[in-house]
Formats: structure tokens, sequence, C-alpha cells
């Protein structure tokens, strides 16, 4: 009980001044909103957000539940399919040569440009947002865990040969576990793209979903009902970077040693 | 308990000679020592017996076996403790034993019977980083210990210690030794270390590395380390710093 007792009093001066900077600043547009009688379809209040919210609350869970879905499996696409890429790119130097450039160049294309695209190739369900997702996931996510791969430590592999394993053993024992902190370095970028990467998708043309949800709001100039939208987006893809964050920490806890039980 | 047996080794890294027509035979059994400048190729050397490393020419051969390319013969422990980092104690231990073909909850209880005598009993699930310099030498070599292959290739394990740390390793090492006959090659550039701990101690010249001295020691052992002020203990020093220097 104490341990939890101090972790959470460590959590709290953690986060503390970033909460009161938020406070300070949702209290200064307030003020600002008020002195200048400032037009709600220009600029809506805090206030007038959070009356909105209760207002759609009704219909938000539906177009979360949407959106989120589609985010999460982009995500396990990107990351299935990310981490397979990478395999092959750590394995193969001649197949690295050849792919990673062409990589690099595929991340240059707008993803704006793409999803009206990927809607004429697959239509208005689900499947032009999870591949939105996958495409914005996928890059961070390989590139990392081949990189994770490709500089895991040459004496330690060197010792598992040693030790007379082969090309497999030195991959479960040091390459793989080695390249584990890279790949959810990865996976963290890809997860807080996720939620945004759904709501682009959305935005093309979709029935349900946080993207035509901020459509439809804007069409009918509710600029509260958007920064509804906003405010949800950034709580639904902070909660996924977070479970993404506790997945680390319990798959490789050996990175988590040093900071906390080091005398 | 395999012989180690070394003939005419030589090797080439590009245009640096590293090893030049090496040859040293020790008997199942023995504790030798090679002692060297910096850089003579005494790593070079192990690596061969490793099977890490094909040399240019010449034999190594383990129990009448050649370790050319044939890793896993010997049980190597490199300059570098080399732990893994997501491996906790208990895991790092078995790591040898495991690659060796050895089973995991077999490995586990040879590992658990010998962490007091490693000094290593209570922290079987500690990570590596939270040991300190001693701790996770020893851990090395428990690891070593514990492979299947029962010949020992040690390159300067104690190296990285300091004095006091290091006093006590030699006396624990030779305890730890002394339960069980093993070959064990140990490289090391402490003239007084090698006398300690050895049988035989061999001294490498200088780059490209070559045997100019083989020196039995034929102390009893175990061997405390107050004996290294005896008169017969400093004439074999005086013996080595010469071959050393010249």
């Amino acid at each position: 009980m104490r341990r939890l007792g101090a972790s959470t009093r460590r959590a709290t001066i953690e986060y503390l001044p970033a909460g009161l900077l938020l406070a300070a600043l949702i209290a200064g547009w307030e003020a600002w909103v008020r002195i200048f009688d400032t037009r709600p379809y220009i600029m809506p209040a805090p206030s007038r957000v959070w009356t909105a919210f209760l207002e759609t609350r009704g219909t938000l869970p539906e177009h979360i539940t949407t959106t989120l879905s589609e985010a999460l499996l982009g995500l396990a696409i990107a990351a299935a399919a990310g981490v397979a890429l990478a395999a092959i790119l750590a394995l193969t130097p001649l197949v690295r040569r050849v792919l990673y450039p062409i990589l690099v160049v595929s991340q240059t294309i707008p993803m704006i440009v793409l999803a009206p695209l990927l809607v004429i190739w697959f239509g208005f369900g689900m499947t032009p947002k999870v591949v939105v997702v996958a495409l914005f996931g996928f890059f961070p996510i390989c590139v990392s865990t081949a990189e994770g791969l490709l500089t895991a430590d040459r004496e330690m592999t060197g010792l598992v040969r040693s030790m007379g394993g082969g090309r497999l053993a030195s991959l479960r024992y040091v390459e793989i576990p080695a390249a584990l902190p890279s790949f959810f370095s990865g996976l963290k970028i890809a997860a807080t793209y996720a939620v945004l990467g759904a709501v682009i998708g959305e935005w093309v043309g979709a029935s349900s979903g946080l993207g035509i949800f901020i459509t439809r709001a804007q069409t009918a100039f509710r600029v509260d009902r958007v920064f509804v939208a906003v405010a949800v987006i950034a709580v639904v893809s902070v909660a996924l970077f977070a479970a993404v964050h506790v997945a680390a920490r319990l798959t490789t806890p050996w990175m988590y040693v040093n900071k906390e039980n080091k005398s | 308990m395999s012989t180690i047996d070394v003939r005419g080794l030589g090797h080439t890294f590009g245009d640096l000679r590293v090893l030049k027509d090496v040859s040293l035979q020790a008997p199942g059994g023995t504790f030798a020592s090679i002692v060297g400048p910096s850089a003579c190729g005494k790593s070079t050397l192990l690596r061969v017996l490793a099977g890490l490393l094909v040399p240019d020419e010449g034999t190594a051969e383990v129990g009448g076996v050649s370790t050319v390319s044939r890793p896993g013969l010997v049980s190597y422990m490199p300059q570098k403790d080399l732990l893994l980092p997501w491996r906790r104690v208990l895991g790092n231990a078995t790591l040898g034993a495991e690659v060796g073909g050895i089973k995991r909850a077999e490995a586990k209880r040879q590992a658990g019977a010998l962490m007091e005598r490693f000094g290593l009993a209570g922290f079987e699930r500690a990570w590596p980083s939270q040991l300190s310099g001693g701790m996770r030498q020893r851990l090395a070599l428990l690891r070593t210990f514990l492979a299947p292959a029962k010949t020992m290739l040690l390159d300067e394990p104690f190296g990285a210690l300091d004095a006091i740390t290091r006093r006590e390793m030699h006396g624990w090492l030779q305890s730890v030794l002394g339960a069980e006959q093993r070959t064990v090659l140990f490289i090391t550039h402490d003239v007084e270390e090698a006398l300690l701990l050895s049988d035989r101690v061999y001294v490498m010249s200088p780059r490209p590395g070559r045997i100019i001295a083989d020196v039995p020691v034929t102390f009893p052992k175990p061997r405390p380390s107050g004996a290294v002020l005896a008169p017969e203990f400093i004439r074999l020093k005086a013996e080595l710093l010469g071959a050393l220097g010249g």
C-alpha cells in the first residue's frame, strides 16, 4: 500500500504542472470569449463545448466505437506487417538495399491525397479507413523494429554462437529481445497517429465515426461540436498511447528497472 | 577432461599479423594462463579456440577435435561480461546450458544449486543492471561454468574489477574450481594473478603474438593471497616479468 501511495504521489507531482497549465489555458480561453463576446461559430467558449458534449453524449459512443475499432484493427495490421517486413529487411541485406529507399519515398505521399483514392478502390465501408491507419502506422513500426534488429550487440550474438547456437538461437536470445524496446517506440508513434488516421479516412465518406461527426458539425456551423470531437480524439489517442506504454512495461520490464529500483 | 592442443597457429587481419606460429599443449585438468602485453593476439587465440574465427594457418584442438568453425566445444567467457539485459540473473546463468541443449528446468535446477557458491543467492530474480561489478563477473563465470562444454576459456575475467574485489575473486575461483577438475585457459596481463591461479603460465610476445616462455607453477593449491610473498613465487614472477620485458 505504501509503495502504491508513493507512486501515486510521484505521478501527481509529475503531471501536476502540465495539468495546471492546461486548466489555465482553458480558463483564459473562456475569459477571452466572454470579454470580447466572440461569436460561437467563430470560437465557442469551453463552457459551450461542454454543453455540446452533454448534448451529443447519446450519439458519441457509437462514433467513438467505430473510429476506435478502425484504429485498433489498422494498428494491428500495421504492427504485423511492419514487424514482418522489418525481419525481412534485417535478415536480407539485398532486400534492405532495394526496399528501404522506396519505403522512405512512399512516406512522402500525402495521406490526404491517398484517402479519396482508397475510397474509390475499397468502397465506403470500414476497409479504406483501416488501410489509412495501417499505412500511417506501418512505417514507424517497420523502421524502428528493423533498426532494433540490426543494432543488436554483435558481441552478444557472438557469445550465443560460441555456445553452439545457430541463427535461430541468436534471434531468440539476442536479436528479438534487443529489438523489443524499438518495436514499442515505433508502436507508440503509430498509436498516436492511429485515431487521426481513422478520422482522415472517415472524412472522405462514412456513415459513422468521429470523422463524419466532424464533417456534419462543420456543415451545420456547430464549431462547438467540432471541438467536442477534437477533445474526444485527443482523449482516445492518449488512452491508446497509455495502453501501448503499459504493454511495453509488461513485455520489456528490464527497461524500467533503473528508474525505480536502483538504490 | 579435454586437452587443449594448439599447433602452429597464425592469423592476419588485413596487413596486421596478430598471431605467428603459436603452439601450446595444456593437458586435461590443467589451469593454464597466458600473459602478454595488450593487443598481442591473446583474445584472437581464444576466438579461434571458441570456434568463432577461422585461423589462416595451424590447428586448434580440444579433446582431439578441431575447434575450427566448431563453436560449442569449449565454454568461452569473453572479456566483457555480455550479460543479456533482458534476462534475469537466473536466466543469464542458464543461457549457455539452454543454448547447449540442456532442458530449461534442468538448467535452472543446476544454476539454483550453485547460486550460493557463486555469491548470487537471493539475487535469482534481479536484473543484471542491478548487480555490482563483482557479481556481474561471477554471474558471467557461472554461465560459463554451467555450459555443457567442460573446458573453459576465460578472457581477462577480472580485468575490470578493483584490486580488493579481484583478490576476493582469486580465492573464490580457486575454491570453486578445487571441487572439480576442469581444463581452463585463462588470459590476463597480471603476472601475479596468473601465478596464483595456474598450474602453468605461457608468456606471449608483443604482436605478432607467439609463445616465448612456458613456466610450470608447482606450489600446492589452493594458494592463499599471501603466497605471493614466498621467495619461490617472487623468483617465478621475476622470470615471467623478464620474459615479458625482453
